[in-house]
């Protein structure tokens, strides 16, 4: 049972950094992004590659990760975020097939199918944190998310904040008080690909391996879920999010009901969630973090 | 067999395909002109009215084949194109309608999230195994001029080109068409016409569902149905959409047919291996965002405040 909880805290805190990626560009932005799972798998097989056939050490392979990540952040970003917003939508829910296309048949590089295993686990000071103890590795993934959370929240209370969130509201009137908003649409779209592959990084090592099959749409549509359920454009709800998803996710297993639960279950679950919280409440369970004076009523989103 | 005839050969290959791409193209599109936004539903719309199709042609067909089978195959198609339109909809009725005077990025997950719905409910209820439409006539291709044509292509063909007619005819010619490009154009000013744009918009949802219906069964017939099907082919179709000029419908049938011979000759004349033909639609969407975002036949559209 303690086990158990550990792993759901230890999923929740690699979903977390994944939906703070993710609420940066969707959250703030107001973009859809839908590829996730796409830097996830980047960042994983960037830290498998590096260490199992470079032989490099974990803690250098994690910038490695950011860095690759955030460049194909870029190269889909470039394009696609000049134009509409919906755009970037259908570009990122294709990136995310054709990751796992390329994962798939580039055989000399990722195995292909089979993918990559006995990824050599993560050393601190000589000693190894083995993912099966659980304690140590849940001590890492939450130390990540909490400086995630710290970097990612400092920014959007910045300048650089404001501007992004100015950008949601009305891109045009934003590009008239001065603000390049391709620039800064690339940009956060870029940090949260970073974050992402950070987050592929830690599931590689604490799964050991490696393979395509782990990196479907359905993470993509999971982070999705956290940030709609938790509340677009607040780090904090997200972070709750990604646990009540994981929790919904491993219920079956926690109470036994596996065989009974059909797998299919969740997933229908999670498109419920999207739908029935954009019909009656749009800014999830704690809402959007408001900078405007105490007292002052909420305010809907949108544009009239 | 001379380079001629193959290339005719591909040629043949990639209109079905493309044709295939198109009659999805077009729900896309409609809808994207009269409501500005991407129905994510609509590739596993297709993924239903195919199983739908699919099921009922298995139900009536008999065990000759016949005459009757040819019958059994369009009152099949029919049925799928009715479920799927009814379907579509419901959804826009459920999902999309209390989203109107949202952000724009609620409809939108609204969308993904009907999306996994169904394709999850698919695999639910009628397992992740694929299966496949048996022929509903003798399928030995037959050959004109070192071209071989497989009957089923000319089936695809000939259903792919009437749809595209009709539909042509009733946007441009029907009352209702005449209300639908009107909503497309300036959907306040409509209603001040006399327009009942929900309706209108209802409409919309049925007739891009049945047509997507139509593909999916034609698909059943090339390829295999699966309950995920939905996703990569709605994608692509997308693609054509963009290609084209999306809210263009005479874009969204160029570009459909762009798209299929761009795959076809893509793997068999430029070397592309078979496992990256997906990425060429991809691909095309990048450059074709890159150079020409309005799509081939799109205008130019200034946002105004």
């Amino acid at each position: 049972m303690l086990n158990f909880i550990l792993l759901i805290m230890i999923y929740t805190g690699i979903y977390a950094l994944m939906a703070i990626g993710q609420n940066l560009i969707t959250g703030y932005v107001g973009l859809l992004s839908l590829t996730q799972a796409g830097f996830f798998a980047i960042g994983s097989y960037a830290t498998a590659i590096l260490s199992v056939t470079y032989g490099w050490n974990f803690w250098a392979t994690v910038p490695a990760a950011a860095l690759i990540a955030g460049f194909f952040g870029l190269l889909i970003g470039l394009p696609t975020l000049r134009l509409k917003g919906d755009y970037l939508a259908i570009a990122t829910l294709g990136f995310g097939e054709i990751v796992r296309n390329i994962l798939n048949n580039w055989d000399s590089l990722t195995n292909g199918p089979m993918g990559i295993q006995r990824i050599p686990m993560i050393s601190i000071f000589g000693v190894q944190i083995s993912p099966y103890t659980k304690w140590g590795f849940l001590v890492i993934v939450w130390v990540f998310v909490l400086i995630s959370y710290l970097l990612f929240e400092r920014l959007a209370k910045s300048r650089i904040g404001r501007a992004l969130e100015a950008i949601r509201e009305d891109e045009i009137a934003a590009s008239s008080m001065g603000i390049n908003t391709t620039s800064y649409k690339v940009w956060a779209f870029v940090l949260g690909a970073a974050v992402a592959g950070i987050a592929g990084s830690l599931q590689a090592e604490f799964i050991l391996s490696v393979t395509p099959g782990a990196f479907t749409f359905m993470v993509s549509i999971m982070v999705l879920c956290m940030v709609v359920l938790g509340g677009m454009g607040n780090f904090k709800a997200v972070i709750l999010g990604a646990f009540l998803i994981q929790f919904v996710s491993y219920f079956p297993q926690l109470v036994g009901l596996s065989n009974v639960i059909p797998p299919q279950f969740k997933q229908v679950l999670f498109g419920l969630i999207l739908v029935v919280m954009m019909i009656w409440r749009p800014q999830g369970i704690l809402g959007r973090e408001t900078r405007s004076a105490p007292g002052k009523p909420f305010r809907k989103g949108g544009r009239s | 067999m001379g380079s001629i005839s193959e290339f005719f050969q591909h040629m043949m290959n990639g209109l079905t395909l493309g044709g295939i791409y198109a009659l999805i193209a077009l729900g896309y599109t409609m809808v994207y002109g009269i409501l500005k936004f991407i129905n994510f539903a609509h590739g596993d719309i297709l993924m239903v009215g195919s199983y739908l199709g699919l099921f009922t042609f298995n139900l009536i067909r008999g065990q000759e084949l016949g005459p009757w089978t040819i019958v059994a195959f369009f009152i099949a198609m029919i049925a799928g194109m009715i479920f799927s339109a009814g379907l579509g909809m419901l959804i826009e009725r459920v999902a999309y309608k209390p989203l109107r005077r949202a952000t724009r990025l609620a409809p939108l997950l609204s969308a993904i999230g009907v999306s996994f719905i169904l394709s999850n409910m698919a695999a639910w209820m009628w397992g992740t195994k694929s299966r496949k439409l048996d022929y509903p006539f003798d399928n030995s291709p037959l050959h004109i001029g070192g071209v071989a044509i497989t009957p089923h292509q000319i089936l695809i063909l000939s259903v792919v080109i009437i749809t595209m007619v009709a539909l042509k005819l009733f946007v441009d010619k029907s009352r209702i068409g005449k209300a639908m490009r009107a909503t497309s154009l300036d959907q306040d000013t409509a209603k001040l016409m006399g327009i009942k744009a929900d309706r209108i918009i209802s409409i919309t949802f049925a007739v891009g569902s049945a047509l997507a219906a139509t593909a999916g069964f034609l698909i059943a017939l090339e390829i295999k149905v699966y309950p995920s099907m939905g996703t990569m082919t709605g994608l692509k179709a997308f693609v054509a959409a963009v290609v084209g000029g999306i809210g263009n419908i005479s874009g969204a049938m160029l570009g459909g047919i762009l798209l299929g011979l761009l795959e076809t000759f893509g793997v068999a004349l430029l070397g592309i291996p078979y496992g990256l033909r997906d990425t060429i639609a991809f691909v095309a969407l990048i450059i074709i965002l890159l150079v020409k975002p309005e799509g081939l036949l799109g205008k130019v559209e200034k946002e105004k405040v």
